[in-house]
């Protein structure tokens, strides 16, 4: 249990933090605490859940994808567009074609990064431009409508297994997926050392650049697999599809207690981030805010979080002479 | 304090003139300019031109504090929300019947305090940058949504909209002066003063900047309230220019900004780049941006050529070095 304690600190603070913020919402409006509610925000944080665990290894690497959000947008109209014009393909082949794009285009920005040795930050917020523009030149500016979509596909994400919805199937599985990937596997702890001290990763013998590869295309995939749920739970595809959610996304990482420093984060806390953040997107219009004093509360959020998680990383190792941060 | 803390400037060669990245901005906006004049016969009129810089003079203003801050290895995300800030405060302002010189007053108070407040958190807690500012560009443009709502402030003076849409003498706009005066003076600052050569010095190697006595953390506030002042600036000559605010005014510049900044040579890991290429590089993409207007491209498709021009540009010369470099061989 100390060890616990000790190891996930973060994660248990955050976990403190999201009951409180739930007890308070509950005592203002008791009927929030209801199973329903509690099962509308798990099925409505699971899209950002997904994207914020393949963030999270790329933030640990010393790295961000800023082109999620418009990789989103580019697969999620190509497989739109692919849906309407053969209706009849099942959702599992609309599926992996959105994996394929998305890996395609992630592995771009691999190519860039890796190949190329761009900056990440520089390569994504390049394709990032990159791709939101050729949605509109596919679509031609045009929406893609509820009409045009197949009944299979507008269903998939609502249905029910056992109560739960197939997105909060989809989540259990992501989280073990990326708990086996991230925390369990020799990729997972190289990917940690890069973001730790790359420098003595190399010397170790990690192999930075086929690795970084494979994470940033793996985001991809993830990212297409993410737009063809995205494009069925909201019915519509258009240019301006997930427009600024990266930033929502990163915001769940920091929210989480991944640092931006890389090397540091978990898959418990980047979960709780990202239910931290729809918790607050729910509760707000429960609570008698107005949800226009959203976007400030998550500054707020985001503030607080890297504050404290600075400081409580301090105090586990002191180190010989202070850092300046890079 | 002597100069000998500090490097001193590589002496001159020909040759690493051959290879300056300004030297590859220069072609590309002399082809961009030939290209717009043959796409519109209109395209090389004064007035137009005159007209053009509009468009990209806030920006270039905001890049040029952004480039300091690069250059010393920090970022400024909230950039454009603090345009949405000192927005929301002239308005208020303004509606409240404050002439022209008091609501410029409070947009550059407004921003050199946001910045301030950007600088003081990531020395006081020694937090990245780009993780302080994520949230402080929530926190300010979400201000801005709290208190408009889906409401507009468009009721301002008169004599305001000569800031932003008027000419210091004709064509050339008060914006764009302002720009290219404020550019002029950092980079002097930049390029020929021991402050510039220690941001260099910080940029490079901030701890080793830091143990040879420059007061890192000192210059780090400085930046970042300059680029809230500066985002400030912005701020006075766009809302007067648009005479409105709204809560998503000036939405997602910041990526344009940054864009502007890295093309112009600033490396993203600190330490090298000139403001010369920071100000080619506006001009760059503020005429790309225009010309492909000319030809009604809509701005998002422009985003591909922007975006393209911006991967290309800084992977391409490396590669073309790599590749020199193998055949010399």
């Amino acid at each position: 249990m100390n060890l616990i304690l000790k190891n996930y600190r973060r994660e248990a603070v955050l976990f403190v933090f999201l009951l409180a913020a739930l007890l308070v919402v509950g005592i203002i409006s008791p009927s929030f605490i209801s199973l329903k509610t509690l099962d509308a925000i798990w099925h409505d944080s699971v899209l950002l859940l997904i994207l914020a665990l393949v963030q999270m290894p790329i933030i640990i690497s010393r790295g961000i994808d800023l082109s999620v959000a418009a990789n989103l947008a580019l697969t999620g109209m190509l497989v739109a567009l692919l849906s309407k014009s053969n209706p009849s393909l099942p959702v599992l082949v609309l599926l992996l074609a959105g994996i394929g794009i998305g890996a395609i285009l992630g592995a771009i920005n691999a190519l860039l990064i890796t190949v190329l040795e761009l900056p990440p930050i520089v390569a994504t917020l390049g394709t990032m431009s990159v791709y939101r523009g050729m949605t509109y030149v596919v679509s031609g500016g045009q929406w893609v409508n509820s009409q045009d979509f197949p009944a299979a596909l507008l269903e998939f994400p609502n249905a029910r297994l056992l109560g739960l919805t197939s997105l909060e199937w989809l989540s259990l599985l992501a989280l073990f997926l990326a708990w086996l990937m991230w925390h369990q596997s020799r990729f997972g702890r190289e990917i940690r050392a890069l973001g730790n001290n790359p420098s003595a990763a190399r010397y170790v013998g990690v192999l930075e650049q086929p690795r970084l590869a494979l994470l940033y295309t793996i985001a991809g995939a993830v990212s297409g697999f993410v737009s063809v749920l995205w494009v069925a739970r909201y019915a519509i595809a258009s240019t301006e599809l997930a427009i600024g959610f990266e930033l929502q996304v990163v915001a769940a990482c920091v929210l989480g207690g991944v640092s931006i420093a890389g090397g540091v984060g978990t898959v418990y806390g980047t979960a709780l981030g990202s239910l931290f953040l729809v918790l607050l997107y729910n509760a707000l219009p429960v609570i008698k805010i107005s949800p226009f004093w959203q976007t400030a509360i998550v500054g707020v959020a985001i503030l607080v979080a890297v504050i404290v998680n600075q400081s409580a990383g301090k105090r586990i190792g002191k180190k010989i002479l202070r850092e300046v941060s890079p | 304090m002597s100069e000998s803390k500090v490097a001193p400037r590589a002496p001159f060669k020909p040759s690493s003139l051959l290879l300056r990245w300004e030297l590859i901005l220069v072609p590309l906006l002399a082809l961009v300019m030939f290209v717009n004049g043959t796409r519109s016969e209109f395209f090389w009129d004064p007035f137009n031109l005159g007209d053009a810089t509009f468009n990209f003079s806030e920006k270039g203003i905001m890049a040029i504090a952004m480039a300091l801050l690069i250059l010393t290895r920090e970022i400024d995300l909230s950039v454009s929300s603090i345009i949405a800030l000192a927005s929301l405060v002239m308005g208020l302002a303004a509606q409240n019947g404050a002439e022209t010189p008091v609501l410029v007053l409070l947009a550059l108070l407004t921003g050199t305090l946001a910045g301030f407040f950007n600088g003081f958190l990531v020395i006081r807690f020694a937090v990245p940058s780009i993780a302080i500012t994520l949230g402080t560009m929530s926190l300010y443009r979400g201000i801005s949504q709290a208190i408009l709502g889906d409401q507009a402030l468009t009721k301002y003076p008169e004599s305001l909209a000569n800031l932003g849409q008027g000419y210091l003498l004709e064509p050339i706009p008060y914006s764009f002066v302002t720009f290219l005066g404020l550019a002029l003076l950092v980079g002097l600052v930049l390029h020929r003063t021991r402050w510039g050569r220690q941001l260099y010095a910080i940029g490079t190697n901030p701890e080793a900047a830091k143990f040879s006595g420059i007061l890192v953390d000192r210059y780090r506030l400085i930046l970042f309230t300059l680029s809230g002042t500066f985002a400030g600036l912005a701020a006075a000559f766009l809302t007067s220019r648009i005479s409105s605010t709204r809560p998503n005014i000036a939405q997602g510049w910041e990526l344009d900004v940054i864009t502007m900044v890295v093309l112009g040579g600033i490396g993203i890991a600190g330490g090298t780049g000139s403001m010369l290429g920071v100000v080619l590089a506006v001009l760059l993409l503020g005429m790309i941006s225009f010309g492909l207007a000319l030809m009604n491209v809509p701005g998002i498709v422009a985003g591909i050529f922007i975006g393209g021009l911006l991967i290309g540009a800084i992977a391409l010369p490396p590669l073309f070095k790599k590749i020199l470099r193998i055949g010399k061989r």
